[in-house]
């Protein structure tokens, strides 16, 4: 009997290699998870019968095409769409073995903090299935909170790996931008979308990492890894140095309970040996939020003008000339979000308005970036809550589009920066898990695994949903 | 910062989107509580610093000039909505 809600991917690889179980059983007990625990959490937009990999099974976002595979990026836009090619990441997972178990729902086109948006109905939180998992990679963390995957990947724009992996008490890495091709992923905004993994352990985050990471010719955004993926193995911090953000520790919003647990884990750190001091990132919190939300809606009011009902996916009835069918389609096919988005990326790209919001915000980028640059002279790590607040109910931040943005009020300032960031649990807050954010220069991937795997040794988290055990 | 009825409308003529009547008095009022949010970044005097596009410094990437295989035609129209033959069909006008 394979107990999926505990095994880890490193643990499943080590049974595959002792022949302990193979990739059918492996597969078949995650798709058993699925059948008994999904219909409870509607994590999975659709799974996949076929084991094709003879390596530890896998869940994908559904923005990651996979060939002769529905991929609806969970828009109606796209329902039925099958890609007639694979993602690179897709590819590198295949060549790695590891077999599709199916598609995760998310917020559509990955604009969300709560897997509401959609298009196909919302996902539960596995610790409690009256609130969200987060979002937008919320099939994501969900599926592995649950055990229904042992490893999965997400996309992050805003913080849509790290939010989602903090509400549901899972691992998730925001890569550094650039270092995971985003070939055949569903475009939202191009210069912030990172593909990156969502996992139990820190050490299974570093292996699916070192998977999916590095240069790809068809993406000419990536780069090569300056190191190679390290597999953590060190259980202290000596020497290293971590600063606490003020503005990240103490914005407004932050509960209690969220900072209880993550002062409890810096007095770890400081067990283990590193040094903690307080700083300050003075403009990049304040205006990180207003600077995210001026430049994604302008890429994605770019990005989604492809949707016109030409080449793939839904067309509306009825009669009328061309432009009258790409204004229906995209009225008919895009839900809420989508159009609340393009409204206001065209707003802000549009004559007469382009200078004021979308020009000023590139220069609010170029700040935010300089404050973290200038902290990591003197950092090694920065660290904070990874969401102000534990999952919330489902339905509370619905009607309010402002409310909702500001469960990444904390995940967007290094997204902007380019710089990796790491959510690991720390603990739990009303029973409901609190999520820790490590944020590191670009291409600090190793150190962040390295102090992540020490901290979840020291806290021992228990990554099993108190219901399920 | 609000946003009038014919901004939205504008906007929604521009990004090809055909608006319920219900939708533009929705996000009339909500465009413009999110543009009095993000208005805040004009608060900066920023005029001496330089825009990020892209959080990397990359420098140009350059590809070698060889012809590969492309996607075959039937598998390009695999998914569109309406075809004839080997061509994408839509509405006239």
């Amino acid at each position: 009997m394979i107990d999926t809600l505990r095994l880890t991917a490193e643990e499943a690889g080590a049974m595959l290699e002792r022949r302990e179980v193979s990739a059918a059983e492996l597969h078949a007990a995650y798709r058993a998870a699925i059948d008994e625990r999904d219909p409870g959490l509607h994590a999975y937009l659709r799974t996949v019968d076929e084991v094709e990999g003879d390596g530890v099974p896998i869940a994908f976002k559904d923005l990651i095409s996979t060939r002769g595979v529905e991929t609806t990026a969970a828009s109606k836009i796209l329902a039925g769409y099958k890609p007639v090619f694979d993602a690179t990441v897709a590819t590198r997972c295949k060549e790695a073995g590891l077999p599709l178990l199916g598609k995760t729902n998310m917020d559509e086109f990955a604009m969300g903090s709560s897997t509401e948006n959609s298009g196909f109905g919302p996902t539960s939180n596995p610790w409690d299935p009256e609130r969200v998992p987060g979002g937008s990679s919320g099939g994501s963390t969900a599926a592995v909170a649950a055990g229904m995957a042992p490893w999965a990947l997400g996309s992050d724009t805003g913080g849509s790996i790290k939010q989602p992996a903090a509400l549901c008490g899972v691992v998730g890495l925001r890569p550094t931008y650039g270092t995971v091709s985003r070939y055949g992923i569903v475009a939202f905004a191009s210069s912030l979308d990172q593909i990156g993994p969502v996992t139990k352990t820190v050490r299974d985050c570093a292996l699916l990492y070192r998977t999916i990471a590095g240069r790809d010719p068809c993406d000419s955004t990536t780069v090569e890894l300056p190191q190679p993926v390290e597999l953590p193995e060190t259980e202290d911090l000596k020497g290293l140095r971590i600063g606490v953000p003020k503005e990240l520790n103490e914005a407004e919003g932050i509960e209690s309970g969220v900072t209880e647990q993550v002062n409890a884990a810096l007095d770890r750190a400081r067990e283990l040996g590193a040094e903690v001091e307080e700083c300050s990132l003075p403009r990049s919190v304040d205006f990180g939020l207003p600077c995210y939300y001026l430049i994604a809606p302008s890429e994605a009011s770019s990005n989604l003008a492809r949707y016109d009902g030409v080449r793939y996916g839904f067309r509306a009835a009825g009669n009328g000339d061309i432009r009258s069918m790409y204004a229906r389609t995209r009225d008919e096919g895009f839900g809420d979000e989508p159009k609340r988005r393009i409204m206001l990326g065209t707003y802000a790209l549009s004559a007469g308005y382009y200078e004021a919001f979308y020009g000023q915000a590139q220069k609010v980028r170029t700040l935010i970036k300089q404050e973290h640059d200038a902290l990591f002279e003197r950092f090694d790590l920065l660290v904070s809550p990874t969401s102000p607040t534990v999952a919330f109910p489902l339905g509370a931040r619905t009607e309010n589009p402002l409310a909702m943005y500001l469960a990444d009020v904390l995940t967007i300032p290094s997204n902007m920066a380019g710089m990796p960031g790491l959510s690991i649990p720390c603990g739990l807050s009303e029973g409901l898990p609190v999520g820790l954010q490590l944020i590191g220069p670009q291409f600090s991937e190793n150190t962040l695994f390295h102090a992540g795997h020490a901290l979840e040794r020291a806290l021992e988290f228990d990554f099993v949903p108190e219901r399920l055990r | 910062m609000a946003i009038t009825r014919d901004e939205v409308l504008h906007v929604a003529r521009l990004a090809r989107l055909e608006l319920s009547e219900d939708e533009v008095s929705r996000f009339q009022e909500q465009l413009s509580a999110i543009l009095e949010a993000v208005g805040k970044v004009a608060e900066l005097d920023l005029a001496d610093v330089e825009p990020t596009a892209h959080p990397l410094d990359v420098a140009n990437v350059w590809a070698d000039d060889e012809p590969r295989p492309c996607l075959p035609v039937d598998e390009a129209l695999a998914n569109a909505p309406d075809r004839d033959g080997a061509l994408f069909r839509v509405p006239a006008g």
